[in-house]
């Protein structure tokens, strides 16, 4: 019983659960036709909502006013850049893909700047250099349709039986991600940080340091999304990144990490994003329009975190 | 002696900054462009600023009790699209509805305050429902502004342009109503402690509810000048708009937390973000940049404050 009760306990079980019962919904009403292959759809396209939501999570767990809204803009200017770069060639791949990384740490350093220099809270900050990430990557691409190249085109959409690869290497640096938070030093400075920023300072924690390094990595996570989504999609485009804004957060607040800071988990921003895809595809199922999907899709947004919500900032 | 001491203390340049980055942008097109310095041209570069303004207004009313809407945009799509078909075809149904939405957003802040939820997040799924339920309404981009809306919006006033007229009167409203009246203050208290707003008696549930309120009242009023303007509408006509107001706010010299907030400055600051589209297009850069540029001044805004700022401590 005790097993039983340890897991009820987890905060992530709960997306699991909403994951499950949405699929069970919807296999219910075809009578079983698609069963896996909605699963399969679920784990391509969740793949690109972790990689961005496990980047807002670490930011989002630094505190109360610490949310990276520029994470759609840099998911266009890594895709626009990349492929433009490549210009379709697999020879070309390395080089494209650190031309993403470096436009990631590019707009890492500039956010934490910002925060610092001007003493603006980080809302504000990734705001302002979005408008200016856009602007780049809308006049670098203007009319980019450029295919990627092939090996990039067929690596992110590769199966094995029904298991996108993609979904496994990223399966993997979730747990990865998870170890780097709960057990490595860097990660629990974060917490810390989110616990009580004047309690983590006065323990001698780097406070600064450990911030610029977690806008950096969720801003390399979102261009890394970018780059991979342009290759999954069959190119780049201005808006490919607009979805990412709710949807990294919301991964987040569904998958059981504390707003407020200091509390967070990996595990259940996979459950989220199955959880979140599942349920679009269980409207479309059931034939309901896009107005009906994009006010069910709020409701259920709002009414997560108000159950969950309610947990004021340790002070 | 004196008065060259005042001019240059950080108190006077803080409060100066919003009206002296919108005059030096003015003056800027002035420069380039001439001819932009006619009741035509003013009524040109300005006739978007007057939606802006009072989306900005909205957000200003959640910011002085220290949240943020994501959904503001979303919002006036909504307030637009009622307007350009409900409020044009059946007033009486277009009526309830715009005050239905404000209801909606007046139980919004009764459950942040609640529940202590983060409005970022709230608002953010909100801004789903609300550009769902206006997909329902407006499936395709269309509809008519009704004429009275139209009418008001083409108004032709003596020697100084509708727009700048239309900004100052919301900008003085807002002013006399959070600034100067005495349940103003208590208000912007709740932003600044609340804690001692609430022990000296006051309904902080009272206060978020009448701030979100005010919010969405604001909200109705952008979507309905802005097909006043555009006379169609569509569900996404206003998408940027959480974008501009959070923007607008900032600009006009608000704080982001403790009912730091000016309702001059923010109207000033949506007048500045306007001017920057145009200034673009005097200067044939590419609409491309338009968004960048409204970043940059933001940021350069912003440097200043901090320069401002620091000489305060």
């Amino acid at each position: 019983m005790t097993h039983v009760r340890q897991i009820v306990e987890k905060p992530w079980i709960w997306s699991f659960v909403g994951m499950f019962l949405v699929w069970l919904a919807t296999v219910l009403y075809t009578g079983g036709t698609g069963a896996t292959q909605v699963i399969t759809a679920a784990l391509s396209f969740a793949t690109f909502t972790v990689i961005v939501g496990i980047g807002q999570m670490f930011v989002i767990t630094t505190g109360p006013g610490n949310v990276d809204l520029s994470i759609p803009s840099t998911i266009a200017l890594s895709g626009v850049l990349a492929m433009k770069i490549m210009g379709g060639s697999d020879a070309m791949l390395a080089v494209g893909l650190g031309a993403s990384l470096a436009s990631g740490f590019a707009v890492g350093v500039f956010n934490y700047m910002l925060i610092r220099l001007l003493r603006i809270p980080p809302i504000i900050a990734t705001l302002s250099s979005s408008f200016l990430i856009l602007s780049t990557a809308i006049a670098y691409g203007r009319g980019l349709k450029i295919k990627p190249p092939r090996m990039l085109a067929d690596f992110t959409s590769a199966q094995v039986a029904g298991v996108p690869i993609l979904a496994v290497v990223i399966i993997l640096f979730a747990v990865g991600m998870s170890i780097l938070l709960n057990r490595t030093l860097y990660g629990r400075s974060v917490l810390a940080i989110g616990q009580n920023m004047r309690a983590a300072r006065l323990a001698g924690i780097r406070v600064e340091r450990i911030r610029f390094a977690t806008y950096t990595l969720s801003a390399v996570l979102a261009a890394i999304t970018g780059f991979l989504l342009a290759g999954f999609s069959g190119g780049a485009s201005l808006n490919m990144g607009q979805e990412y804004l709710l949807a990294s957060i919301a991964v987040v607040v569904i998958g059981g990490t504390s707003v407020a800071g200091g509390k967070s988990n990996v595990p259940g921003i996979w459950g989220a994003a199955m959880f979140m895809f599942l349920l679009v595809t269980m409207l479309n199922t059931f034939g309901a329009s896009a107005g009906i999907r994009l006010i069910l899709t709020g409701i259920i947004i709002v009414t997560v975190i108000t159950i969950a919500g309610g947990d004021k900032p340790a002070r | 002696m004196i008065m060259l001491a005042y001019l240059t203390s950080p108190k006077f340049l803080r409060s100066a900054l919003p009206g002296a980055s919108f005059a030096f942008l003015l003056l800027a097109i002035f420069y380039v462009q001439p001819n932009a310095m006619s009741y035509f041209g003013l009524n040109m570069m300005l006739q978007y600023s007057v939606p802006i303004a009072l989306a900005t207004i909205a957000q200003m009313f959640i910011l002085t009790v220290n949240d943020l809407d994501l959904s503001i945009g979303a919002f006036v799509g909504l307030t637009a699209s009622i307007g350009a078909t409900l409020l044009a075809d059946t007033p009486l149904l277009g009526v309830l509805a715009l005050a239905g939405a404000v209801a909606g957003y007046a139980l919004l802040g009764a459950l942040i305050h609640w529940r202590n939820l983060p409005s970022i997040v709230v608002t953010l799924g909100m801004s789903f429902v609300w550009l769902g339920i206006a997909v329902l309404i407006l499936p395709t981009p269309g509809g008519t502004a009704p004429g009275w809306v139209k009418s008001i919006m083409a108004l032709q006033l003596p020697f100084v342009p509708f727009p700048i007229v239309a900004a100052l009167v919301i900008g003085i409203v807002v002013h006399l109503f959070l600034m100067t009246s005495s349940f103003g203050v208590v208000l912007r208290g709740a932003g600044g402690n609340a804690r001692a707003v609430g022990r000296a008696g006051w309904s902080l549930l009272r206060i978020k509810v009448l701030m979100y309120a005010a919010a969405g009242l604001f909200g109705v009023l952008s979507g309905l000048s802005l097909i006043g303007l555009t006379s169609a509408a569509d569900a996404h006509i206003a998408d940027r708009y959480t974008l501009y107001a959070i923007a607008g706010v900032i600009l006009g010299g608000g704080e982001f937390v403790g009912g730091r907030v000016s309702p001059i400055g923010a109207v000033i600051g949506a007048l500045t973000l306007t001017l920057t589209g145009s200034f673009l297009i005097f200067l044939k850069i590419s609409p491309d940049w338009q968004i960048g540029a409204q970043g940059a001044v933001l940021i350069i805004v912003l440097a200043l404050r901090a320069l401002i700022k620091r000489r305060e401590a």
